[in-house]
């Protein structure tokens, strides 16, 4: 799909084929990835994560090296930036290259350009048999439970957490996945949203249209903090009673709020990164 | 074994009954459309399933087993008349297999029971629901045709009822849904989409309807073969060249244009794929597929 638009750069080439996935002669894995149009793609994403934005990434290691899990984090400033910088740290970062499918909003794939681009990264609507699949099929998840609410966060609130869904708990329960808690900091700076425009985004198909200081939707140079956690794991069955279930949500969430507040010092220099507890 | 089957005609009856004639089995056809060259060996009667000639067929053969091709596409049979054929003909195949003794009955349906919607999963399994009849009307009696043909899983127990739902299939004889969307030199795809298309080929298509009679299933399966393949990379590997079209353009051309005779709802099968599971299949037969994907895309692109 990129073929004569993005060079391939043969260290993410070298990472993409690393990775435990099954192509096809065609060059496609059993869920429509296609390792061309992913090595291309992310041979440029990974300028834009290395030289316009800067991770400092911290506890790469507590994610699972191979088979399930799932990535559980906040989300904020505008758009998913965070989750394209959790799909760079499990790609270019990490000692053994993963792809994270997240489990992303249903209009993304109602977009042409954003459906094909999605469908070929293997990055599909959060959808419960979708997840279901893909962690019996050992692959790892990475989700947003405030979803649109988190992204809709204005850049004051970015630090803050909102109203967690409890559909990762419940498939974590019922696959016995390890849940990766994480933290990212910095998405208020990306992206300072004032204002979501409501009412144009129901025009345009989308949640909302987020507003920025400088007006557009064009995020400034920004260097963040991602911090992952120990896994954690959760014993039952996925269908316990609601209050059961957001028992262990509240768990998961204190421990996000947890990576945030050490993250955000760190930013502001207050600690270093051996005083990190992850 | 005597296997009637109905719809031989089509291009899959042909292939199955072929298969089945070199299985051993004895075969008795019924179809509306003739078959000139078919075997001597097949007794060929052209009736319509819904009328008295069919009936006959059942009563003086005694088939020990039923198969039912006889439904048929908007792309086939565009007259609303075509819900009255999927459906008294689904209805009058099964009451003749429970009125003549037939023991076992095989149901051929199609994977886009299913439905094609931005958030559909891939791999469907046999328990989900019909999502999509709603945006697609002109699938609305295959989709009823398929659920009605279940039904006769639990009214009529004594029967081994196998529904099958196939994906598309496609091979050199170039009939088939999917064969005929790719019959042009160039062929149009929806701007900004390319989903993943599941695909057999049509001997592996035949051959798995042949096992499902072996394996006396009952029950709802999946039947596939190689995993799919992005509509664009298949488009190209035939040897056609993809044209993208935004999709209002796309709505308002069908028909015109060079663009398709196609149904407004067939655009979202051309957006988001339908994708099946079918290890419950494989798991209750065994069944394994024989030609892969390219060797099934170069058997429909070679062919002349």
């Amino acid at each position: 799909m990129f073929d004569r638009l993005l060079p391939i750069d043969p260290e993410v080439a070298a990472r993409i084929e690393a990775l435990d996935l099954e192509f096809n002669k065609f060059g496609i894995d059993p869920y429509g990835i296609d390792k061309n149009d992913l090595t291309r793609f992310v041979s440029a994403f990974a300028w834009i994560y290395r030289f316009y934005f800067k991770v400092d990434v911290y506890g790469l290691d507590h994610v699972p090296s191979e088979g399930r899990g799932i990535l559980v984090g906040n989300h904020s400033g505008g758009v998913a930036i965070d989750g394209a910088m959790v799909m760079g740290s499990m790609l270019l970062d990490a000692k053994r290259p993963r792809l994270p499918h997240a489990m992303i909003d249903k209009f993304i794939h109602e977009f042409p350009g954003a459906s094909r681009v999605m469908s070929r990264m293997g990055q599909f609507t959060g959808n419960p048999d979708q997840a279901l699949r893909l962690l019996r099929a050992e692959r790892l998840l990475l989700a947003f439970p405030e979803g649109a609410r988190g992204t809709a966060k204005l850049a004051k609130d970015a630090d803050s957490l909102v109203g967690f869904g409890t559909g990762f708990m419940r498939l974590a329960l019922e696959t016995k996945s390890p849940i990766v808690p994480f933290g990212f900091v910095g998405g208020g700076d990306a992206l300072p949203t004032i204002a979501n425009l409501k009412g144009l985004g129901r025009l345009l198909g989308v949640p909302y249209v987020p507003i920025t200081k400088w007006i557009l939707l064009v995020p400034k140079p920004t260097r963040f903090q991602l911090l992952y956690g120990q896994p954690m794991h959760f014993e039952g069955t996925g269908h316990e009673r609601d209050e059961v279930v957001n028992a262990m949500v509240d768990q998961v969430k204190e421990r996000i709020r947890d990576l945030i507040r050490q993250g955000r010092q760190l930013r502001e220099k207050e600690i270093s990164e051996d005083e990190l507890v992850l | 074994m005597k296997v009637l089957v109905t719809g031989i005609s089509g291009m899959l009856g042909r292939l199955t009954a072929l298969k089945l004639l070199q299985h051993g089995y004895e075969v008795i056809g019924i179809d509306r459309r003739p078959w000139a060259e078919a075997p001597d060996a097949i007794e060929l009667v052209q009736a319509d399933i819904r009328k008295r000639p069919a009936e006959d067929v059942f009563r003086s053969h005694r088939p020990d087993a039923a198969i039912h091709m006889a439904t048929v596409t908007h792309l086939v049979h565009q007259s609303p008349d075509r819900m009255r054929v999927n459906l008294y003909g689904t209805r009058a195949f099964i009451h003749h297999c429970q009125s003549y003794g037939v023991q076992q009955a095989v149901f051929v349906g199609r994977h886009t029971f299913y439905g094609a919607a931005a958030d559909s999963p891939l791999y469907h399994t046999e328990d989900e629901p019909p999502m999509a009849a709603h945006t697609f009307p002109e699938l609305a009696d295959l989709v009823a045709a398929d659920l009605y043909a279940a039904s006769s899983l639990w009214r009529y127990p004594e029967i081994a009822t196998a529904v099958l739902r196939i994906v598309y299939t496609l091979g050199p004889s170039k009939h088939g849904t999917l064969s005929s969307f790719l019959r042009g030199p160039t062929v149009p795809r929806v701007m900004g989409f390319d989903p993943l298309f599941h695909f057999i080929h049509e001997e592996d298509a035949a051959e798995a309807i042949v096992t499902a009679l072996a394996h006396k299933l009952h029950g709802i399966f999946n039947v596939s073969g190689p995993s799919p393949v992005p509509l664009s990379t298949i488009v190209r590997a035939a040897g056609r060249r993809p044209l993208a079209v935004p999709a209002a353009v796309f709505r308002l051309g069908l028909g015109r244009l060079g663009l398709p005779h196609l149904p407004a709802g067939a655009i979202d099968h051309l957006k988001y794929p339908i994708v099946v599971d079918s290890d419950a299949f494989r798991r209750s037969t065994r069944y394994t597929y024989a030609y892969d994907e390219r060797e099934t895309i170069d058997s429909f692109r070679t062919a002349r």
